[in-house]
């Protein structure tokens, strides 16, 4: 059995890596999934809590362990979802008005 | 089983790590959508490793089927111009802002391990029953105790559609005049009418397609 230390470490390399690549890369579809690797890496290590930490809970529909962690990660994956569609509206709107996708061309509220 | 546990854990590790590098590194936003689809299918699996099977079928759908779709259609409807040139200004910042943030994260990260291995303590692992993250626990638990905030996301994805709908669809008039009437409004002389001209239906002989022709401009 792999411990769960594993997870979260891979979770830690996996959201360093979505945030270099957010702070590095200049093409605003790449940023957008940048962002996406980061939210991964945090569903990541939610599960992997959720796993190590298997809290009895007995409620009126169900008696077991808890599925907190797993229920925020499926509320991520949710949110996550809205951000892509919102997102890549707004990369169409942009490159609609710039004739291009890099994302320092975005200086329309500058001055 | 524990060694074979072990090897699909660091395989799926190494490919979610290569994914990742690739939407960092690569210069096609469409190779960079490959290695989204790549990390996303090794966390699914590492999704069932730790007995979240739910989970791992809704990364599934919802990603690799809805998100990576929506990534591809976008790359796909710039063409060309979604992969930017490459460009030497301003990279002085980025790298520096880029590269403190690794470094502060993997120094953090060193930290918490060099700690960790120095306290024996280890985070337990018990084992779920297995029913554990299966749709019929999930599902009784995001009914019952998440109710209101499953509601209020369906609520929060209603909006975003609507959303992406205004933002996307842009500023109608200009855009949704034909050629033709660009260059009728266009032009200071407007041509004349041409009705005197023997009726013509669009055909081979036609000039023009008459369905676009200003019918405003004959009365």
């Amino acid at each position: 059995m792999i411990p769960a230390e594993h997870y979260v470490i891979l979770s830690a390399l996996l959201f360093i890596t979505g945030g270099v690549g957010f702070l590095v890369r200049r093409n605003v579809l790449v940023t957008l999934m940048s962002i996406e690797v980061m939210l991964n890496a945090s569903n990541l290590a939610l599960v992997a809590f959720n796993r190590s930490r298997l809290a009895h809970v007995a409620t009126q529909t169900y008696v077991g362990a808890s599925h907190t962690g797993q229920v925020f990660a499926f509320f991520i994956i949710a949110a996550e979802a809205a951000e892509v569609a919102v997102g890549l509206a707004i990369v169409l709107a942009f490159y609609r008005l710039r004739r291009t996708v890099r994302s320092d061309e975005a200086d329309l509220l500058k001055n | 089983m524990t060694a074979a546990g072990t090897i699909y854990f660091y395989a799926c590790a190494l490919l979610a790590l290569a994914g990742a590098g690739g939407v960092v590194a690569s210069k096609n936003p469409i190779r960079g959508a490959m290695g989204l689809l790549l990390l996303i299918l090794s966390v699914a699996g590492l999704f069932l490793a730790l007995h979240a099977q739910f989970l791992a079928a809704i990364q599934l759908i919802v990603y690799a089927g809805a998100i990576i779709i929506l990534f591809l259609f976008v790359i796909m409807l710039l063409g060309p111009s979604a992969s930017t040139p490459s460009d030497r200004r301003g990279i002085a910042a980025r790298v520096f802002g880029g590269g403190l943030f690794g470094i502060a994260g993997l120094a953090a990260l060193w930290a918490v391990v060099s700690a960790a291995m120095a306290s024996h303590r280890t985070m337990p692992m018990p084992a779920p029953d297995d029913s554990f993250g299966g749709i019929d626990a999930f599902g009784s638990v995001l009914f019952a105790d998440a109710l209101v905030p499953f509601e209020l996301s369906s609520a929060l994805l209603m909006v975003a559609v609507l959303g992406a709908m205004a933002v996307a669809r842009g500023r109608q008039g200009q855009k949704s005049m034909s050629k033709n009437e660009l260059e009728v409004a266009a032009s200071p002389f407007p041509s004349p009418p041409t009705r005197e001209l023997p009726a013509q239906t669009a055909g081979v002989f036609s000039h023009e397609i008459k369905a676009e022709t200003p019918k405003e401009t004959a009365s």
